[in-house]
């Protein structure tokens, strides 16, 4: 699409141009300000000796040594590891699950989606209230199974420093596996069902034809949830904060909590917005091949049609 | 991807007419029972906190978890909004409650607003300058919020309004600009350029163009922003907790303080019942607006 209103009708241009001018200023001011501005001077102040306040001079990669030699940091990141496969992996199983069964013409369709969707409206604050009473081990869901009879049963992840990441994972899969059914529910909507007719009369099973020849065409879908999931996964604060407050010890610390933490509790901005800088650039090196690939099958897609 | 909000709604119902399959064959009721044990995986923790919160005491010490109250009463819920003790202060969780409602409504509106002229500005006066701020915005919107922090706070403080009411409405502003532009410029993309052309021979100015036609025309989207910015800005917690100050704290940020700094013994029945409390305006937005709250969503995830 070419610029037409340029061709249109012209009769005072330097007013409509001072006008666009004007309300372009947010954007402009955002744009160029709190995204690209902060983002220079965070990892200007990456390569200073900040502690307190930002100071100017240049110590070269010094903050990134001493970050990757900082326990808890190395521990946030493997923390956020197990997260990326139980959150992330968790996350894609379950919300293709519940899209595909959903998808059989089921009764009620509306009211399951509805429940499998309800935890996304609410926030991150009382989903780790929800799950921090669940998992405590005297009045939570442990005692009263072990009162229904059922002596060994345990449910207090959050309580050991090996299992307490896992319990996080659990909460965050329950808040966000409604979005990705929904997403990729729209995306099976899409696909052509004369496909299963011709699969059908070749004897293909249902599991199968799924499995082969439904789920590839979804690419796109997946792309776009896997992107949002991994954003929401870098970003994963509030969760932490509240249901462990990165506890017991740093058994649940999660990298974003470090740089919070650092810029906040601790005064050491350096050391924060030089592990912001990696956040930074590891989001864009997993992103960038994604969303470029995306694009282009999409683009084909839309050729295709 | 251009337009899937109008796809969204339309695909949904689409398969409705078809005959119904038999209901009890096995495959039938393994799908059945699948979809109900995932279900109630869903609603076993809203169960539970709501019965917890109708629950006294001593019914919560029994850690009967799933018991239904034996008098179920909504005096946990009284004592959570207005005499809950957060630190010394005891007035409950309703000052967090209007906080929330004063910097909620305002700030959706304005951050909807400046989306809707960004779109249309961005998509009938088309400039490359307005091109490059968009693709800026665009790359801007995966950035993790951590590396803006700092210089963002640092910035509020130097103008003198960190940790005011200000500073927290800008930040929403900020951080709700990347979707909220994209929302209107896909919607008014798809607009006939005729349209708007046949606006400006009838005389009609920028401005004029985007009050009288372009922002009524986007009713939907009003819709759907809306719903996004106010269940969003509602559930944040980070940013209120950072940019609001003391003084202005959203609930979110009282609602954990009610709960985890607390002296003395914890009172889960009043803790759930602030939850609950705290929950009921989205999700109250999430089930009367039902379908435009997935639109929402579908729309946000172009981003991604």
């Amino acid at each position: 699409m070419m610029s037409t209103a340029s061709q249109g009708a012209r009769k005072r241009p330097h007013r409509w141009q001072f006008a666009v001018h004007v309300a372009l200023q947010p954007l402009a001011v955002t744009a160029l300000l709190a995204y690209v501005g902060s983002v220079l001077w965070s990892v200007r102040i990456a390569f200073s000796s900040s502690k307190l306040l930002p100071r100017s001079d240049w110590v070269g990669m010094m903050q990134f040594e001493r970050l990757f030699e900082t326990e808890r940091w190395i521990v946030s990141l493997q923390h956020m590891g197990i997260l990326a496969v139980v959150y992330i992996l968790g996350v894609l199983v379950l919300g293709t699950l519940m899209a595909v069964f959903i998808d059989q013409q089921v009764r009620a369709e509306s009211g399951f989606r509805t429940i499998f969707l309800y935890p996304y409206a609410m926030s991150f604050v009382v989903t780790g209230l929800i799950w921090q009473w669940l998992f405590n081990p005297t009045l939570g869901l442990q005692n009263a199974i072990r009162q229904l009879g059922w002596d060994n049963f345990t449910f207090d992840w959050t309580v050991h420093p090996e299992s307490v990441i896992y319990a996080v994972g659990l909460a965050m899969v329950w808040q966000g596996s409604g979005t990705t059914m929904a997403i990729l529910l729209a995306a099976l909507r899409g696909v052509d069902d004369e496909q299963w007719k011709a699969a059908r009369l070749d004897g293909v099973s249902k599991p199968r034809y799924y499995l082969s020849v439904v789920l590839p065409q979804l690419g796109p879908a997946y792309a776009t949830a896997f992107v949002l999931l991994a954003v929401a996964l870098v970003r994963t604060f509030d969760v932490v904060a509240i249901m462990t407050s990165g506890g017991p010890g740093d058994a649940s610390e999660v990298p974003a909590k470090f740089i919070i933490d650092h810029l906040f509790g601790r005064n050491n901005i350096g050391l924060a917005s030089a592990a912001s800088v990696v956040m930074l650039v590891t989001v864009f090196t997993v992103l960038t091949p994604l969303l470029y690939w995306r694009a282009r099958v999409q683009a084909q897609q839309r050729a295709g049609h | 991807m251009n337009a899937p909000t109008h796809s969204d709604v339309r695909t949904q119902g689409s398969k409705t007419t078809r005959p119904r399959k038999a209901f009890f064959t096995p495959a039938r009721l393994g799908i059945y029972a699948f979809l109900l044990s995932v279900a109630a995986f869903f609603l076993l923790p809203l169960y539970v906190m709501v019965v917890t919160s109708l629950k006294t005491d001593s019914e919560v010490r029994q850690a009967l978890l799933f018991a239904w109250p034996a008098h179920a009463q909504f005096g946990n819920w009284v004592d959570a909004w207005s005499t809950a003790c957060i630190a010394l202060t005891c007035d409950g969780i309703q000052g967090g409650f209007w906080n929330s409602v004063r910097l909620v409504v305002p700030t959706t509106v304005l951050s909807v607003l400046l989306g809707a002229l960004n779109g249309y500005a961005l998509s009938f006066w088309r400039s490359r300058w307005g091109n490059i701020l968009f693709g800026i915005m665009m790359l801007g919107a995966f950035v993790p919020f951590q590396v803006m922090i700092y210089p963002l706070v640092a910035w509020f403080r130097m103008g003198g309004f960190y940790n005011t009411y200000w500073a927290i409405m800008v930040v929403h502003c900020v951080f709700g600009m990347p979707v909220m532009t994209l929302l209107f410029r896909n919607y008014y993309v798809a607009v006939p350029q005729e349209l708007f052309k046949a606006a400006r021979i009838d005389g009609g100015g920028f401005w004029r163009i985007f009050i009288q036609l372009m922002l009524p025309m986007a009713t939907p989207m009003l819709i759907v922003a809306t719903i996004l910015q106010l269940t969003g800005i509602w559930n944040d917690y980070l940013f209120g907790l950072i940019f609001a100050g003391k003084d202005n704290y959203p609930m979110t940020v009282q609602l954990n303080n009610l709960v985890n700094t607390t002296f003395g013994e914890r009172r889960y029945n009043v803790d759930m019942a602030a939850t609950i409390l705290t929950s009921l305006v989205p999700l109250a937005v999430y089930f009367f607006s039902g379908r435009w709250f997935v639109r929402g969503i579908a729309a946000g995830a172009v981003k991604g």
